[in-house]
């Protein structure tokens, strides 16, 4: 049963892969993101997490429905966590089952670039020197245009 | 009367996460408007709203009872 989840609880790496197993899968690939502390010359202490949860988990489902759209028979999970994360502490985790290796790791690459597109979670960084909001992390196009009712090409 | 919601920089900068506003039938551009007008402190530059959980275009309606969510940069992940 795939899950879409926002938790402040510390996220159980093996349920998370347990709920997209079925027999028809071949591959399983996790993707996990955790905390890094030093980002160019910033050297990061803490990081909290906020979403709009109930909205983030209607987009979270979402991607795994675009995902099911690109790569038929895959199975996606994602769980986020939110509150306050230290150094190496998992933030995101994602599961993508498929019967071949192949979209899974695509369909895995596909979730972790949607998230950071439409999923309302924001990252505040405390640094050792200061602290900030983080947004807009693509930097490719503006904002404004990055959240298309239909999919990115 | 509608519910208003801000998040991360947006709520630090009006220090509240919830507003009802006694106006509705009005678009998310003239909302946006009025708030600025109304909180200069606020900036809701690069901005996305949403509308009962769902991304909404500028020119949407907002009717009564409506929950209107703004969305700055997202940074999960």
């Amino acid at each position: 049963m795939e899950m879409y989840k926002i938790t402040s609880d510390e996220i159980d790496v093996n349920q998370v892969i347990t709920s997209v197993i079925r027999p028809e899968a071949g591959a399983i690939n996790t993707f996990i993101g955790t905390v890094r502390e030093f980002t160019g010359n910033k050297q990061t202490v803490s990081l909290q997490y906020e979403a709009y949860p109930s909205m983030a988990e209607k987009q979270l489902k979402r991607i795994g429905i675009e995902i099911r759209e690109k790569w038929p028979n895959v199975q996606t999970s994602i769980v986020h966590r939110i509150g306050k994360l230290a150094i190496s502490d998992m933030a995101v985790v994602i599961a993508v089952a498929s019967p071949h290796r192949a979209e899974s790791y695509e369909a895995s690459r596909y979730a972790i670039e949607r998230i950071k597109e439409i999923v309302p979670i924001w990252k505040k960084e405390y640094w050792t020197d200061g602290e900030e909001w983080i947004g807009d992390q693509l930097e490719n196009t503006s904002y404004k245009n990055r959240v298309p009712k239909e999919e990115k090409e | 009367m509608i519910t208003v919601l801000f998040f991360a920089k947006q709520q630090e900068q009006l220090g509240l996460d919830k507003l009802e506003r006694a106006e509705s039938q009005l678009a998310v551009a003239e909302l946006k408007q009025k708030l600025i007008e109304d909180y200069p402190e606020l900036s809701l530059d690069h901005t996305m709203t949403a509308i009962n959980e769902e991304y909404a275009d500028e020119d949407q309606m907002i009717n009564d009872q409506d929950i209107v969510a703004f969305i700055p940069p997202v940074s999960g992940g």
